[in-house]
C-alpha cells in the first residue's frame, strides 16, 4: 500500500465531511427568514459595527509572531525524526537554537508583546 | 506521470484563478489550491520534507497572513475595479524577456545529449538518492541539517530572533494607547526617576 494512503483516506474523509456540513443544512433545512435572523451573527451580542471595518493592529502583531514561531517549530521536526541518530549531539545543537530564539520570546513577553493592551 | 498532468493543470488553472479575481479573499483561496498542488507535487518527486514545509509553512502561516493583510487593507474598500489598461505598453518588454528566458532555455536544453540521462545516483546518508524515503525524506534533511548544514541552521536561530525583537518593535508601539492597559512608559519613567537619582548625594 502507498504510504501515504492513510493521508490520502484523511484528506477524502475531511472533504466530504466539510462538502456534507455545507450541503446537507441547505436541503433539509426549512427557510422562514426573518430581520433578525439575517443579521450578521456575533456571539449572541448585538453586532456593534460594520463587518468591514477597520482592525486594530495588535492583530498583524500576533500573526506576524505566528509566522515567526511557526518556522521555528518547523525546525523541531526533522530533529524529532532523527533524534535518536543523531544522539546528545543533535539535543546540544536544538537547545543552542531554543536558547536563541528564548531571547527573542524573553524580549516579546518582557515589552508585553503577549498582552492585549 | 498522469499524476503530474493533472497537478500541473490544478497548478496553472489555480495561479490564473487567484490573478484574475477581483475579491483578494478568492485570490487567496485560489493561492490556497496552488500551494496544496504545489506541495502534492513535490511528494511526487519523494522531497517529502518540503512538501511538508510547503503545507505548514505556506498554507498554514503565509497564507493567514495574507488573509490578515487583506482584513487590515481593504476593510472599508469594495472590490477592486479595473484601472486604466497598461498592457499595450509592456506587452513588447514583456514578450522580449520571454522570449530571452526560452531562448536561455532552449540553450541548456540543447547543451545536453539527447537520450536517455546518463545514470546519475550520488549516494545520501540513507541509501541511493532516487529511492523513496531517501534524498528529500524528513530524515535525510534532518541529518543533513544536524551535521553538515549545522552553521546555517543555528545562523536560522539568530535570523528568526531578529525578527520576533523587529516585529515587536515595528508594530508593538505602533498605536500609543497610553489611557489602556498597564504599559505606560511615561508613568514607568516616571517611577524610574527615584532610583536613578537617590545614591547621588
Amino acid at each position: 500500500m502507498n504510504p501515504y494512503a492513510p493521508v490520502g483516506i484523511f484528506l477524502a474523509v475531511a472533504a466530504i465531511a466539510s462538502a456534507a456540513f455545507c450541503i446537507v443544512p441547505g436541503l433539509l433545512a426549512r427557510r422562514r427568514p426573518n430581520p433578525t435572523k439575517s443579521q450578521a451573527y456575533e456571539c449572541g451580542v448585538e453586532p456593534t459595527s460594520e463587518v468591514g471595518g477597520r482592525f486594530p493592529i495588535r492583530f498583524y502583531l500576533v500573526a506576524m509572531l505566528f509566522v515567526i514561531f511557526d518556522v521555528e517549530a518547523a525546525s523541531f521536526y526533522p530533529w524529532a525524526v532523527q533524534m535518536r541518530a543523531l544522539r546528545v549531539y543533535g539535543l546540544l545543537e536544538m537547545i543552542v537554537f531554543v536558547v536563541v530564539l528564548g531571547i527573542g520570546y524573553a524580549y516579546v513577553w518582557r515589552k508585553g508583546g503577549f498582552q492585549w493592551r | 506521470m498522469s499524476l503530474f498532468y493533472l497537478l500541473a493543470v490544478i497548478l496553472i488553472a489555480s495561479a490564473i484563478f487567484t490573478i484574475t479575481q477581483k475579491s483578494p479573499v478568492y485570490s487567496v483561496v485560489g493561492l490556497l489550491v496552488n500551494f496544496l498542488a504545489l506541495a502534492a507535487l513535490y511528494f511526487t518527486l519523494n522531497a517529502e520534507f518540503l512538501g511538508v514545509i510547503q503545507i505548514v509553512i505556506y498554507s498554514g502561516a503565509i497564507l493567514m497572513l495574507f488573509v490578515f493583510v487583506i482584513a487590515l487593507l481593504s476593510s472599508g474598500v469594495g472590490p477592486f475595479r479595473a484601472g486604466p489598461n497598461r498592457l499595450p505598453r509592456i506587452a513588447a518588454p514583456a514578450l522580449l524577456t520571454t522570449l530571452v528566458a526560452f531562448g536561455f532555455l532552449i540553450f541548456g536544453i540543447a547543451q545536453r545529449p539527447f537520450g536517455p540521462l546518463p545514470p546519475h545516483r550520488p549516494t545520501s546518508f540513507l541509501g541511493n538518492v532516487g529511492d523513496p524515503n531517501v534524498f528529500g525524506s524528513v530524515g535525510d534533511f534532518g541529518v543533513a541539517l544536524f551535521t553538515v548544514q549545522l552553521l546555517p541552521f543555528e545562523v536560522t536561530a539568530f535570523i528568526l530572533m531578529v525578527a520576533v525583537i523587529g516585529v515587536v518593535l515595528i508594530a508593538g508601539d505602533a498605536v500609543p494607547q497610553p489611557t489602556l492597559g498597564r504599559h505606560r512608559p511615561q508613568k514607568r519613567a516616571a517611577e524610574r526617576e527615584p532610583i536613578l537619582k537617590a545614591p547621588a548625594p
